[in-house]
Order: structure tokens, then sequence, then C-alpha cells
């Protein structure tokens, strides 16, 4: 594959990977988990991380910002509030109060279930979705169709760190992906 | 207690955010109106005035760590940690934080939960606020301040944007569970909102 074009990095980049912990063998062995969680302690780091969100989508039109529980509660907001959107959260089962429509996807060992409140968005509206890492894409998959399926267009993904070697850009298909960190 | 108290009376965006968010009843169980927050977070303006007004209070006041608890603090607290130059620590469930941890044991109705920091987060003579969307009984704000006090912070306010004492109690009058909030707590609350009035007792009330 032809390599793309090279681009300078935002400057601000260097600063928020440097800001991201790993934790080796967790949640088990073998696994170098990206904790996210030394990021909000560096003030400028997690400043410039919404910053670069936000200078990114506050001109496309952007309805509604969903997350996925439970980090991307802590990214889209900020986001949301920045460029006039509103706020969706992205739920484990039966915490959402009110009706809610589901969807499963799949784990690497079973599967879990996804949860929107019915009539939190509409038909036609443009929405990006956030979350702190993408690793298979299955969570992200999953807020997509539930987006899809009640005729919310899905403008872009939007993640702090990508994990490539696990394919979620490829699991994703057509549906464009933006990350900080690879 | 209140932000009425709080020299918030007649601040006219209260009545936005109050009439945005939505009560559901029966959840999670009969008897317990839920006060839920998702219907504020969809109105752009409610929200926003939600956060400018915890930043308003709090950005001179030397905090430097706004400590959210998981979920819906995390909904609130980073926006406004990051308007006031504060970092932002999630407080979280167990076994959810990757490193090393601290954690903290509180009651629930039936059984006990427990909430964790990461060791390391904050620094002894640090600041901090404390964050959620709702109080009830103040067992997870009294969890959470325990947690920050363990590591030598000093806790100058728990914010939360409703105010709903536990409604599933034995006996109720409206302003003894307010007290119970209070002393649960021990120190310093501000609810912008009070809807203790709207919970649906059962069992006897006691004058």
């Amino acid at each position: 594959m032809a390599s793309a074009d090279v681009k300078a990095q935002d400057p601000r980049i260097a600063g928020i990977s440097s800001a991201i912990r790993v934790i080796p063998d967790f949640p088990k062995p073998g696994i170098m988990f990206q904790d996210i969680t030394t990021l909000l302690l560096d003030t400028k780091a997690f400043r410039d991380t919404i910053d670069l969100f936000v200078e990114r989508y506050k001109d496309k039109n952007i309805s509604v910002v969903a997350g996925i529980e439970a980090r991307g509660f802590i990214f889209g907001p900020p986001i949301a509030l920045a460029i006039g959107a509103k706020f969706v959260p992205m739920r484990k089962p039966k915490k959402l109060p009110g009706e809610v429509i589901s969807e499963e996807y799949s784990l690497e060992y079973g599967k879990d279930v996804m949860e929107m409140h019915v009539g939190a968005v509409q038909a036609g509206e443009r929405a990006l979705i956030v979350d702190d890492l993408v690793a298979t894409g299955g969570t992200l998959s999953a807020a997509i169709r539930l987006l899809e399926r009640v005729g919310v267009h899905v403008v872009e993904c939007a993640c702090v760190i990508e994990l490539p070697e696990l394919k979620g850009r490829e699991r994703l298909g057509e549906k464009p992906l933006f990350v900080l960190v690879s | 207690m209140f932000a009425a108290e709080n020299g918030l009376r007649g601040d006219p965006r209260l009545q936005g955010i109050s009439k945005a968010i939505r009560v559901v009843p029966d959840f999670p169980i009969p008897g317990i109106m839920f006060q839920d927050i998702t219907t504020l977070l969809l109105d752009h303006k409610a929200f926003k005035d939600t956060v400018d007004i915890f930043v308003d209070r709090y950005r001179d006041m030397g905090i430097s760590v706004v400590a959210g608890i998981e979920a819906r603090g995390f909904v609130f607290g980073p926006s406004i940690a990051l308007a006031i130059g504060a970092k932002f620590v999630p407080l979280r469930k167990p076994n959810k934080l990757p490193g090393e941890v601290i954690s903290e044991a509180y009651v629930l109705e039936y059984g006990t939960d427990r909430l964790e920091m990461h060791v390391g987060a904050i620094e002894p003579g640090e600041r901090a606020l404390v964050i959620d969307d709702l109080v009830a009984t103040g067992g997870t704000l009294s969890a959470a301040v325990r947690l920050l006090e363990r590591m030598g912070a000093e806790v100058v306010e728990c914010a939360c944007v409703v105010g709903l004492p536990e409604v599933r109690v034995r006996l109720v009058v409206a302003s003894s569970l307010l007290h119970l909030c209070k002393m649960a707590l021990g120190l310093k609350l501000l609810l912008l909102l009070d809807k203790s009035s709207q919970f649906h007792i059962t069992g006897t009330t006691q004058t």
C-alpha cells in the first residue's frame, strides 16, 4: 500500500502521547494497557486533546456527540459543549432509566450489549462517536449501528488512541476513524 | 447546602437546568423517582449553564483536583476541571483502574460496594472538589471524600447537580432526610437543585 503523504505531526501530539501510561498485564497477562488517567492529570495535555478534536469537528455541523461508557464520558462532553452539540451516553445494559434500544456486540470471549435512550437523537442528525481507545472496533461498530438504526448519519469516530495491530480501522469499514496517537 | 443558600438564589439558569432533568418513575426499583440527567445533556444551553455555574463558583478557590465519581460524575467533572485548570481524577468501581489503587468501602441499601482511586493521582495538600450528578444518602460521596483525605488532599466541597435523599428509607420527614444527608458528609455540599419534595415515600411518615 502506498504510504500517505507525510504530514507534520501537530506539536501537541507528543505531549499527549507521553502523558499516557502503559500498564503491562492488565486486565490480563500479555495486554499492554493504555492508561489515559495520567493524561487527565496533565492539564495542558488534556486541554490539548480536547482542543485537537474541537478544531477538527467544530465546523462539521455535528449536532450529536455520542460517548461510550465510561471513558468516552470523559472526552465526549467537553467536545460536545465546545462545538454546540448534545451529548448522548452509550451505556452498558440497565444503566439508562428510560426506554432504550440495544445492540449486541462480540467480545474476545462472549458478547455484550450497548444501549441508547430512545428519543435522544433524531433521524438526519450528524453524529460523532467518541471513546478513549479503539482496539478491535467492536464497541465503536455497535455504537454506529445503534445510531444508524434511528437514521443518524455518523460522520466520524474519534479516539485518543488506536491499537492498529487489532485492525479496528478495517472493522469500521467505510466509516472514518480519527485518532491522535497510534 | 443548596444553590439558593449559597447565593445563587434567583440565578435564572437554574430553572432551565431543572426543567431539563427528566423524572423516570420506578427506576431502578418501584418507589424510586429517578432523576435522569441524560435529558439535561441533550439541552446544550442547560448543560453549558450547569458547567458554568460550577466553574464560576470554583475557579478562584485554588482547587487543583476535580474528582468525578463513575460514571455520571465523569460527564460533568472533566469540563469543570478543564475550565478551572485542575486535573481530573476518576473514582471508579473495583477493578477498572489499571494501576495501583487505594479503595474505600461504602454501604448500599443491601450490601456494600467499593470506590477506587489511583495511587499517585494526587499529592498531599492539594485542594479537591468531588463531583457527581446526584446525591441521595451521601454514601458514595463520603467514600470519595475518605479516599481523597487518605491521600492527604483537602476536600473543599462536594458538588452535585441534584440533591435527592434516598427514597427507600423506612421513615421520612423531608427536612430530616436532608439533615441525614448533610451529616453523612460532615462537610460542605453544594447542590444546584433540591428535589427532595419530589420523592415518593414508602413506609410510615413520622412528624
